[in-house]
């Protein structure tokens, strides 16, 4: 009987969620975009008739002529790529270090119980406070920025991994155990599908800390990179490419952001929660 | 293939035959609480038992030591087919994986041959025998209660085994499913032949689907009914009424009418 309940609504259902599905996909988006543009349009007005001394804030056009100066140049798509990759570097080590203590832990409590402790510690240290003693270490090497990078993105994956991997279901566990699934069987399809919703939190935690870390470590310790050449720029009263420093890093920012969407709603597709936001 | 053809399909290849269960001197405490004090209790192969009690008589408790999720603390447990019998339980909650699609669920049921080549079809077939084949690819949380619980029956089934538990499976659905399910669950154990252990707190659910019926109070095994009543059964006949008058008086005292 239910079977004629659900195909009775089936048909009926899916063109009106399709509708709606569609309308928020496509509505969605453009509503959210419409302040920015009114921002910049206001902005750029403003500038025009002079309200706005160049010597406090370029126009928008002025930072995009900038910005296409600088990538003819190639200045700025060499700094971008310095910036990008060190920043996917600290991640890539910081966070491999982090899931995999957060795994060990969540998982073995002898591991739990040497480490934990420890780690919790790591995290009462604001790793920015850092600089100082780390230009000491490594100069202005690109040892240090990754070091600082992986520094500041362990800590929320580590928390994370290791909350997701305590908090999967131990009825599933045991469900999983009583049907015959051992070690890693059990861990790749009931642990770590039960943990990953947490680990995502966890990794947009970490990308914001990715870009501030890195924002702070390129303008004080670095001698290429989006920071390094806001730095530059300002020594030689360049608002323009300053801003547009600032509006790169916002790009930047935004990209790992949806990055980091396309991937959970890959990933994490069984969710009912997650449609659209 | 068409539900009739999968049911014939299975009930051909019913090679498998059913276990009997054997407990002796059960003795189960969780820290000063004695659970089960000396149970003893035997099941023969193929038959449909229920276990019905007051809740915290340690239902649950046996169940999952004939399920091997738990040891107990002193006596035997031996199913007559030796060791390789594992039982399959079904809880109270259906225990789907959320990021698995329903297919894959059932799947799981296969146990150690998850990973043969006809996995796949198999757990097709266990999904048509419970009427869900239409929803293989969905994800678990877009079934209603009853469909999720169905799915459950279908992966405790695939492996085809020789014990199935059933810790209040029907439990928290509503009294419509409950009878759907009932009669599924019935139809599979007639055609699988399994060993059944249903624990219910549910009187007329163990009158109408058990062959025996033991209440367990104070650790051990208080009363042990066999239930006569031909297959399908017919709710509301006289003597239906009648055996689960023993049952309730006997779990709730005479005195309980004016
Ligand atoms: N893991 C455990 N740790 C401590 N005590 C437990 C544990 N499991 C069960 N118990 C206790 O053992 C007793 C029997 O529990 P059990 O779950 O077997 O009861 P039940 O008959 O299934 O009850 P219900 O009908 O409510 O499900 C209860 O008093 C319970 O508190
Ligand atoms: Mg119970």
């Amino acid at each position: 009987m239910a079977d004629i309940v659900t195909s009775l609504k089936r048909p009926l259902r899916t063109p009106w969620n399709a509708l709606r599905f569609d309308s928020k996909r496509l509505l969605a988006p453009a509503i959210g975009w419409i302040a920015p543009a009114l921002l910049v349009l206001v902005w750029q007005s403003s500038a025009s008739l002079g309200w706005l001394s160049d010597s406090l804030l370029p126009s928008p056009f002025a930072v995009l002529a900038a910005g296409w100066r600088l990538t003819l140049s190639g200045d700025l798509p060499r700094n971008v790529e310095v910036s990008f990759l060190r920043a996917l570097a600290g991640l890539v080590v910081g966070g491999a270090i982090g899931f995999a203590f957060g795994l060990a832990n969540g998982l073995s409590r002898a591991s739990d119980h040497a480490t934990d402790t420890t780690l919790q510690m790591a995290r009462n240290i604001p790793h920015l406070a850092l600089i100082p003693l780390v230009i000491v270490w490594f100069g202005i090497d690109e040892a240090a920025k990754l070091f600082l990078v992986a520094l500041g993105v362990f800590f929320p994956i580590y928390a994370n991994t290791l909350h997701g991997v305590r908090s999967v279901d131990p009825q599933l566990v045991e469900m999983a155990r009583s049907y015959g699934m051992r070690r890693f069987e059990l861990f790749r399809r009931v642990i770590l599908p039960g943990a990953l919703p947490s680990i995502f939190v966890g990794l947009r935690y970490a990308l914001g800390i990715m870009w501030l870390t890195l924002i702070v470590a390129e303008t004080i310790a670095a001698q290429s990179g989006v920071g390094y050449m806001a730095m530059q720029a300002r020594e030689f009263l360049q608002l323009d490419v300053v801003v547009l420093a600032i509006v790169i890093y916002a790009l930047l920012g935004k990209l790992a952001d949806v990055v980091v969407r396309a991937l959970e709603r890959a990933c994490l597709a069984w969710r009912p929660a997650l449609h659209g936001d | 293939m068409s539900l009739a053809e999968a049911a014939s399909l299975l009930r051909a290849s019913a090679d498998t035959p059913a276990a009997s269960i054997t407990l002796r001197g059960i003795i189960k405490s969780f820290g000063d609480k004695r659970v089960l004090r000396g149970l003893d209790l035997d099941v023969a192969a193929g038959q449909f038992i229920a276990v019905i009690g007051r809740s915290g008589c340690g239902k649950s408790t046996l169940l999952r030591l004939i399920a091997g999720l738990d040891a107990p603390d002193a006596g035997a447990i031996d199913f007559d087919a030796g060791a390789d019998v594992a039982p399959r339980v079904m809880f109270q909650e259906p225990r789907l994986l959320p990021w698995a699609n329903v297919i894959a669920n059932v799947e799981v049921g296969l146990g150690a041959r998850r990973r043969e080549a006809d996995a796949r079809r198999r757990a097709l077939d266990a999904l048509a025998a419970v009427g869900l084949a239409d929803r293989a690819a969905d994800w678990p949380g877009n079934l209603s209660g009853g469909q999720k619980q169905r799915v459950a029956l279908a992966r405790a089934l695939v492996s085809r085994p020789r014990v199935l538990a059933l810790d209040e499976p029907l439990g928290a659905l509503d009294a419509l499913t409950r009878i759907e399910m009932q009669s599924l669950l019935e139809a599979a154990w007639r055609r699988e032949g399994f060993t059944a252990l249903l624990v219910t707190h549910d009187v007329a659910e163990a009158v109408a689907l058990a062959d025996r019926i033991v209440l367990l109070e104070d650790g051990a095994v208080a009363l042990d009914l066999d239930v006569a009543p031909p297959r399908p059964r017919l709710r509301g006949s006289p003597e239906f009424g009648r055996l689960e008058e023993t049952i309730l008086d006997r779990l709730l005292g005479p005195r309980r009418r004016p």
